[in-house]
Order: C-alpha cells, then structure tokens, then sequence
C-alpha cells in the first residue's frame, strides 16, 4: 500500500527514498512526510468509503432484474420505492409512513439520551471534585460501550419478556393481573434499547465541553444572583452547546441508520429506514437498496447541516 | 459556590447510580442466565446452576460453529487493531503540521463516523461486486469474488476504526508539549530518533488506547460486517442469526463468551496503561541527574 502512496505523491522518487535514511534528514521535503504519514488512511477513506459512496449513488440509478444488476441507466430504484404513493394521497404510503416512523423513533431517543446524557455529564463535570473519582465514574460508563451491541440488546429480552423479572415482579405484587405485552418487541423496547446502547455518545461530547467551563463563571453568576436554574439556562447550557450538538448529531445519524437494534427489539415487526435497505438487498434489488441509502442519506445530511449551523464542530475538537 | 454539598449534588448523584444500575443491570442478567442448569430457559428463576450452555458452545455441538467464528473474529480484530494504531498515528503526525489534504482527511474521518453504517455497508457491498463482474467480465470467467474477511471486511471496519483513531491522536498531541521535540532535535536526533525515542514513548499510554478501541470495535462490530464481509460470519453476526431462532440459553452462553474477551482486552489495555503511566511517572524526569 505504502508504494502506491509513494508513487502518487512523487512518481519517479522512489529510488531515492531507499536512501535517504542514510542521507541527511533535509533531502525529504516537509509536504512529502506528510503524504507519507496521512497517505495511507487516506486511501482507506478512499478505497471504502469515498469511493462505496460514489458507487451507491450512481447504482441507485441502474436497473435490476431478480437475478442481477444492469448498468442502465433507469429510475426504477426510486420508483419502486414510492410505489403508489401518489394515488393514496392524501394518505401515506408505506415509505412514508417508514420515514415518519424512523424520525419519531430517532425523535424519542434523542431526547432521553440528551436529558439523561446532560445529566450525567453534568453530574461527572461538575459535582465530582477528585480527578481519580471522575476518570473511575467515566470509565464506568465507557465499559459497556465496548461491548457487543447485540449482547446488550439481548440482556433485555430475560427483564422484559412475557415471564421476564419485570413481568413476574408486578403481576407479584398485584399492581396487574396478565403480563404486560407491549414490554418487549415494541416501540418501548426499541427506544429502551437505543437508549441504553448510545447515551454514552451523548455523555462523552457534552462533558467534554462541560470540563473545559472555568468555574469562575459559574460562581460569578451565583454572586450576580441568578438562581440555580438561571445559572443552568444562561450559563452552563450555552457553554455546553457544541458537545450537544456533537452529541446529537451522533445519536441522530445512528438512529436514523439503525436496523440491527430495531429488527431484534421490535421483533423484526418496526420498518424503518435502515431495515428497508437491508430487506431490499437480501431480496438482491440493489438498486432499490442503493436508492433508499441515497435517500436516507440526503435526510441525515440535512440534520446535520442544520445542527452544524449552530456550531462549528472543526473548531471543538 | 455554597458550602457543603448542594441538593442537587444527591438528586444527580441517585440519578447517575441509576444509570449505572441501566448500564450494568441488564448484562449481568445474562451472564448470570448462561451459567443456567441443563433445563434452563431463557429468563429467571434460575434452572439449576452450571457451565453446561458454555460447555456446549465449546464442542460445536450448538447452532453456530463458534470455533471458526471465534478464530475470524479474532483474526480480524487483531489486523485491525495493528492497521488502526499505525495509520492513525502516522496520520496523527501529519496533521502536526499543515499539509494540502488535511481538511479532506479529517472531513472523511467524520463523515465515515457519522455516515450510517448500512450505507457504508451497502457501498463497499456494491463497490466489490462491480469488482467481481468486472473481473468475470475481462479476465476471468470463473472468478468467483474478492469480497471477503481480509479484503471488504477489513476496510469496512477500519471506516470505523481509523475515526476514532485520528480522534484520539487529536487530543494526544493537543496537549503534547513540541519543546521536548526541539530539544532532541537540538541535541543532534534525528526524525526518526526523536520520534521513537521521545515522541512514542511520551504518547504510548494513548496509543495503547487507540489498540484497544481498534480491536474492540471490530470485535463487536455488526452493521458495517452485514453486508461487506463476504461469505463468512463473524461472531456477532452469528450471534445476531441467532436472536432471531433463539430458544435456549445458550445465545447467552455466546454472549457472555463475547464479554469474556471484550473484558479481558479491556483490563490488558487498561492495565498496560497504567503501568506505562506509573512507570514515566517513575523514571520519566530525570532533571537534576546529570549525564556523569
């Protein structure tokens, strides 16, 4: 990979750079190191995914049959998508209501995970004095992160089952007489589960911006005499802004990709638009597939120029 | 501030105790389920106690050939990790100074972050194909395809990894101090002695960080392996084609089995880390010393 690097950045030196350890450091040029050292991650992004990208665009307009992909150019990856949606107006069709359903799932999670993910953080950044304390207490959270998501999905499945612990517990203590169903391969468990797998997207950005709040300026508006509250609204949230924004746009972009946590905790029974994309490629319709991901897509990148626009992330990290 | 503590300090910190509670209780539900008796189910009360459900995974007698999944899995982690830590720290020092593609770079690393996997997924799923036909199309009739762990795999998880990489070597030479540089430099190093000798030496805690994130990423990673790895399952897509027919606790079996490994890499890492820092801690200065 590295002499591929080499002979894009400056073909024909390659000779000479067997050498020129042994030379005087100088004989490479600054801008040389620096094709050398980012070259290769560069060709990664290139290879797998700049590239995969260009690919999903222009497949989404080739047409297909049951066996293969034929490199027409066509619309039927976008037509067989809203299939009928004009003559159910003013109804939606079932790509609508997939999207809908998507948006308001990524819309619940988002939520939770920024009031939850802000509290912890603030909790973390600000009420945990010892640097041992809060490196230990982050750490605590980061754990699971490195485990597998499935796993995590799965542990609800013995809590919220039909004779899960929950279940049991309250049909036990009377507060009901049948088992709840709608505890498990639901919406409920849907959010329950996104929000158990990605708070911690949100709780590392926003304490990040939270450590770096000089303290003065909080006990400067305790001393101008602003309330608790007042602090929290006029101070600490516009200071936190820009990890809110990263950690929003993380859990958005997740979510609205997700299909993995929706098809085991909903049963495989919630469409949403990741899952369309997967059911369309094991039915071998890559172009409707390709379609889909361009369409979904141009809404994540619509989410994420609106929220860029109240910060700018470059300059926060 | 107030003296003493505020109330909001004990409502945050009941609030924070149940998140952890969140985080944990679940899990540790299923890793005490596995160790179900032989006619356990998949919830409580517990059936008896025992490794029956572990044992079984171990003699690929279960659904899923484990041993082979396992060897993948671990297989590809471990490339990864490597190809992680050496092309983020490379690229970590290039961006110490200004070079033409940089804002490119970084721009791919967060847009491959944010991109949702499935479509990245899908991509390279398309890209290899397109591969393959051409292939069949030019030179080989017979080709069958060039997707597989090593080739799509590989690349699907370092769109993953490489991000988190480049991240992480952001905030290291953030608080990097280039005098210490100057000073090697000053005393007749070269780049490459000043490097190996004070650079890595000085960041190694954090790139044993960037190792851990490799592999653990790619030992847990699902949605961009669905669709780009080829032939072959890796272990969490096992376990995920297994969530779907699941009727005994030997699902849990396996993840716990993931856990195990996810965990013991973790404290390896982290306990390498640590004795890294406490030895720089140690040895790290050696001011006032002299050099006779």
């Amino acid at each position: 990979m590295s002499e591929e690097v080499l002979q894009q950045a400056t073909p024909g030196l390659i000779p000479g750079s067997g050498t020129a350890r042994a030379a005087k450091p100088t004989r490479l040029s600054p801008s040389f190191i620096s094709w050398l050292q980012a070259g290769p991650m560069m060709l990664v992004f290139l290879a797998f995914f700049l590239i995969p990208l260009v690919f999903v665009v222009i497949v989404s307009f080739w047409d297909y049959n049951e066996y293969q992909l034929l490199p027409a150019f066509s619309g039927r990856g976008y037509t067989d998508t809203f299939e009928g949606c004009i003559a159910q107006l003013p109804d939606l069709c079932t790509i609508g209501k997939t999207y809908l359903m998507t948006l308001k799932l990524c819309f619940m999670v988002w939520a939770i995970t920024l009031f939850v993910g802000f509290c912890v953080a603030y909790f973390l950044a600000f009420h945990v004095k010892s640097k041992t304390w809060q490196m230990g207490l982050s750490l605590l959270c980061t754990i699971p992160f490195w485990t597998s998501n499935v796993i995590r999905m799965i542990a609800w499945i013995p809590l919220l089952g039909r004779n899960g612990l929950v279940n049991s517990g309250l049909v036990k203590t009377g507060l009901i007489n049948h088992p709840l169903e709608w505890l498990l391969f639901s919406e409920f468990s849907v959010v329950l589960a996104l929000v158990h797998l990605f708070t911690f997207f949100m709780v590392v950005p926003i304490f990040n911006s939270m450590v770096r709040i000089d303290k003065s300026l909080i006990e400067a508006a305790y001393d101008a005499g602003a309330t608790g509250f007042q602090t929290l609204v006029n101070v600490v949230i516009p200071l936190a802004k820009p990890g809110i924004v990263i950690g929003s746009i993380f859990v958005i972009t997740i979510v609205m990709g997700d299909f993995i946590t929706i098809g085991v905790m909903g049963g495989q029974q919630i469409a949403a638009a990741g899952k369309i994309i997967e059911t369309r490629v094991n039915a071998l319709q890559f172009p409707a597939a390709a379609a889909n991901a361009v369409i979904l897509l141009a809404i994540t990148f619509l989410i994420i120029t609106m929220m860029s626009r109240i910060v700018d992330i470059k300059k926060e990290l | 501030m107030k003296e003493g503590r505020p109330r909001s300090f004990y409502v945050l910190a009941i609030f924070f105790a149940a998140y952890v509670l969140f985080l944990y209780g679940p899990m540790i539900a299923i890793y005490v389920l596995s160790f179900q008796g032989p006619q356990g189910g998949l919830t409580f009360p517990m059936n008896g106690v025992s490794t029956f459900w572990i044992a079984k995974l171990f003699q690929g007698t279960g659904i899923v050939d484990l041993g082979a999944a396992f060897r993948r899995s671990l297989l590809l982690g471990i490339i990864v990790m490597i190809v992680t830590v050496v092309l983020s720290v490379a690229a970590g020092m290039a961006f110490r100074r200004k070079f033409k593609a940089q804002s490119i770079l970084f721009y791919s690393a967060i847009a491959s972050l944010i991109v949702p996997s499935i479509i990245t997924s899908l991509g390279i799923s398309l890209e290899f194909r397109i591969i393959d036909d051409l292939i069949k199309a030019h030179w080989n009739e017979n080709f069958e395809t060039s997707m597989g762990l090593l080739t799509s795999g590989l690349g699907a998880h370092l769109t993953w990894t490489l991000p988190f990489g480049l991240l992480i070597m952001f905030a290291i030479f953030n608080r990097f101090d280039p005098r210490l540089e100057e000073a090697a430099r000053d005393l007749g190093a070269t780049p490459w002695q000043t490097f190996r000798h004070v650079v890595l030496p000085i960041i190694l805690p954090s790139v044993i960080g960037i190792g851990l994130f490799g592999f653990t990423l790619s030992w847990d990673e699902l949605a961009r392996s669905s669709q780009a790895i080829g032939a072959v399952n890796t272990l969490p897509l096992d376990l995920q084609g297994l969530t779907t027919t699941v009727t005994n606790p030997d699902i849990y079996a396996l993840g716990t089995v993931i856990s195990a490994v996810s965990f013991t890499v973790i404290t390896l890492a982290l306990g390498t880390i640590h004795m890294l820092n406490k030895r720089q801690a140690a040895k790290g200065s050696d001011a006032g010393k002299g050099l006779v």
